[in-house]
């Protein structure tokens, strides 16, 4: 049965809007820190497991057995799993049933995302993201459909454009303690958003996480070797939890997260959380776009539907709020290549929690953490609840 | 913990199915599969697995569209990117956890409507050593075939002895698409294409889905399904790159099948296995992988081959089904559909194929061309 998983290092590469590494390189990269950090080597790897987003922005078909060697899979059980953006904490999620089943004791978790290979833009992967017979028509591409989500949060709620900058500015400013950061920003103010380019109204060009190369890793191991190992710095994973809604997006109810929330609390009944708010210190809910910092808190019943924009207002999710949120700079400040966001959720818990997030810690003692990702077409949702 | 199938559902194979979308090929194997088992997928089933790759299904993010077809919207589902077995690996683990007691497998291929086959198998090739050579990707398979038939000094003609019984298995077989009363005669003689591999030494693209449900022991209990245990399974995968890898073992099975038989405790394959299902997708992968799975000594599986001894009523029955290159390349379904054919025949629901007194089996996967990943699973009935 179930034996406890805990993180034991972490490790990320710089989120850049073109990097010069081949994705194996990347790999490597992310791997050799994790690993180092952890003081273990190769030999201490029982498994590998990667992720990684589409396969066409690397241009590979099967680029998980492409860059197998970079992960440190060769010769090992290795698998790649892919849930579109949720990938980023999902694929630690993978990694967690391969060390709870009792198969492995030590998992290395590796994504990679490398975006800026794809010609001209990242987004011509998007446009075949889209069911072939009722979307592709329309052409449609992603920062349109995510405005409708934002227009709709924004007029349901009645949410001012201003308190949903206000995530931006925080996230881009936390951002600046982060030595991988693409997007830090000590200076951006609500005025710098709020003035920045329309792309697809009420999404701005400064509403918006930036396309990234990039990788992270993780490295994930079992109570027993922890303690024969006498490894320090853990922290556990507590609860895990994943959902999908319906590929109908037109079928959704795009004011609240639902998927989300079917994550949330399957990994809060794990983690025996029955008060989230009350119950956990800080979180690192996937924020590609500003608006979606604040409709994935409610979607992670960390505040009431509609809630967020006034927590965020009045400063209770800054760092030294009483409930950080993104600490890391989120990837609004850090970067976002996919996947590989796994760096700034699962790798920032594991930092907070150990004390190790340098200029980035949060000033009073925090003893749980959730992170969660979100991906394919507004329906993924992975969480992952961490503790001291 | 024990961890069992408790449902298997297959579509037929074919080489097309222009009235069928992807979709509805995923209903109709998955509605299979549930009422086989006896579980409804929105009460019953906790965690949903597909196995899938982006580019042969033509969509930037696949895992957009799996839910709805297998009943698992607003339900813990994912995508593992690999072949059927690793799908299986994962929902195995998942169920050891005891987060999760009922775990479905789907995977599938829709290769009629891939247009550029060729160019999608190409783009596997690293893009700076590999794909600048511009040759076919099945290169790397009659290039392999080569360095196999060499050292291990098997004679071509056992190839041939492989196609033709993998054909002629598959006219027992009301699933497979391409059954057919081939001789050893008529194999050799096909046109050579990636010497030394023959037209009929390669299997043709297919479509059809497998859907498999598992459960712990505890929940199998609860439903009709008779379960046949997952008693080991393994993963592996060799270096992924052409310059670096070992062309003549198939390395991946060898390490894949170590691990199952050790979960299993199979301690000497070669008399514990009653039959095996293979990676046959290019005739001579089923002799390598056979002697990778330690049920034939290095170098001996073309001579056996030859006597017969793999026939449906040989020693070792491989690939009664009639494996890949009489049922049909399936891709990323074609290790699910071994684990579902070891599964039938342990059941003794194999039909006019059915074999005698069969109570442990083989599957095994490879992920094809130009990957050296595969998987084994040991299935068994009874205690």
């Amino acid at each position: 049965m179930t034996s406890k998983v805990g993180v034991i290092g972490a490790g990320m590469t710089l989120f850049r809007r073109r990097l010069q590494e081949a994705p194996k390189e990347l790999c490597y990269e992310a791997a050799k820190m994790a690993l180092d950090s952890a003081g273990l080597t190769l030999a201490d790897v029982d498994m590998v497991v990667s992720g990684s987003a589409p396969d066409a922005f690397d241009g590979v078909h099967m680029k998980g057995e492409y860059f197998l060697d970079g992960c440190g899979g060769y010769r090992k059980p290795y698998t790649r799993v892919f849930t579109g953006g949720g990938t980023g904490v999902f694929s630690a999620i993978a990694g967690w049933w391969h060390v709870a089943s009792g198969l492995a004791d030590c998992v290395l978790v590796v994504n990679e995302e490398k975006m800026s290979s794809c010609q001209p833009h990242a987004q011509s992967v998007f446009a075949h993201i889209w069911d072939p017979i009722l979307d592709r028509p329309l052409r449609p591409n992603l920062i349109w459909i995510f405005a409708m989500e934002m227009n709709r949060y924004m007029t349901i709620h009645k949410v001012a454009k201003e308190d949903i900058a206000r995530v931006a500015v925080k996230n881009k400013r936390n951002a600046v303690g982060h030595p991988c950061a693409q997007l830090a920003d000590p200076n951006i103010t609500v005025q710098d958003v709020l003035n920045s380019e329309v792309m697809a109204w009420p999404v701005q060009r400064l509403d918006i996480s930036p396309p990234s190369d990039g990788a992270a890793a993780v490295v994930l191991a079992s109570e027993d070797f922890i303690r024969k190992r006498r490894i320090r710095d853990r922290a556990w994973m507590s609860g895990v939890g994943w959902c999908i809604d319906s590929t109908m997006w037109t079928d959704r109810d795009l004011v609240f997260p639902e998927y989300v929330a079917r994550a949330a609390k399957m990994a809060y009944r794990m983690a025996r959380i029955e008060a989230p708010r009350r119950q956990i210190d800080f979180a690192e809910p996937y924020d590609p776009f500003d608006y979606k910092e604040l409709h994935h808190l409610e979607g992670l019943l960390l505040a009431d539907k509609g809630e967020a924009p006034k927590l965020t207002r009045e400063g209770v999710t800054q760092r030294d709020g009483d409930l950080p949120v993104c600490p890391s700079g989120g990837l609004m400040g850090v970067g976002n290549p996919i996947a590989a966001t796994l760096g700034i959720k699962i790798g920032e818990l594991f930092w907070q929690l150990t004390g190790q997030a340098g200029k980035r810690q949060i000033p009073h003692e925090v003893r749980t953490g959730v992170c969660q990702a979100w991906g394919d077409l507004m329906q993924y949702g992975s969480v992952v609840v961490m503790r001291a | 913990m024990r961890v069992g199938i408790i449902g298997v559902g297959m579509t037929a194979f074919r080489p097309s199915s222009p009235e069928y979308s992807w979709k509805e090929l995923m209903f109709e194997a998955a509605s299979r599969a549930y009422a086989d088992a006896g579980v409804d997928p929105r009460e019953d089933v906790d965690s949903f697995l597909t196995c899938a790759e982006d580019y042969y299904e033509g969509f930037g993010i696949f895992d957009e569209f799996v839910p709805d077809q297998l009943g698992a919207a607003l339900r813990p589902t994912c995508t593992v990117t690999g072949d059927g077995l690793q799908g299986l690996a994962n929902a195995f683990m998942q169920i050891q956890t005891g987060l999760v007691r009922v775990a479905v497998v789907e995977a599938h291929s829709k290769a009629s409507d891939i247009v550029t086959l060729e160019g999608i198998v190409e783009h596997a090739l690293d893009p700076i050593w590999n794909r600048p050579l511009e040759a076919h990707p099945y290169v790397v398979a009659g290039l392999e075939a080569d360095a196999y038939l060499r050292s291990s000094r098997t004679p071509p003609k056992a190839l041939a002895s492989v196609v033709s019984k993998n054909r002629r298995n598959a006219l027992r077989n009301p699933h497979a698409a391409y059954g057919a009363d081939v001789d050893v005669d008529q194999a050799l003689r096909s046109e050579v294409r990636f010497s030394p591999l023959r037209a009929l030494d390669i299997s043709n693209p297919a479509d059809g889905c497998v859907v498999l449900v598992l459960a712990s022991e505890e929940a199998a209990r609860k439903f009709e399904g008779r379960p046949v245990w997952v008693r080991g399974i393994g993963w592996a995968s060799d270096s992924p790159t052409l310059e670096t890898r070992d062309w003549a073992g198939a390395t991946y099975a060898e390490l894949a099948a170590t691990m199952a038989y050790r979960l299993a405790k199979v301690r000497r394959p070669s008399t514990e296995v009653g039959f095996a299902e293979v990676d046959d997708r290019f005739s001579y992968k089923e002799l390598q992988h056979l002697e990778a799975l330690g049920l034939a000594k290095k170098g001996e599986a073309g001579r056996r081959a030859m006597k017969g001894e793999y026939d449906p009523g040989g020693r070792l029955p491989v690939n009664v089904s009639g494996g890949s290159l009489g049922c049909g390349n399936v891709f990323e379904a074609t290790g699910l559909h071994r684990a579902a054919e070891v599964a039938l025949q342990l059941r003794g629901d194999a039909g006019s194929r059915q074999l005698d007194g069969v109570n442990t089996g083989v599957a095994q996967s490879w992920r094809f061309v130009p990957t050296a990943t595969g998987a084994v699973a040991v299935l068994g009935v009874g205690r």
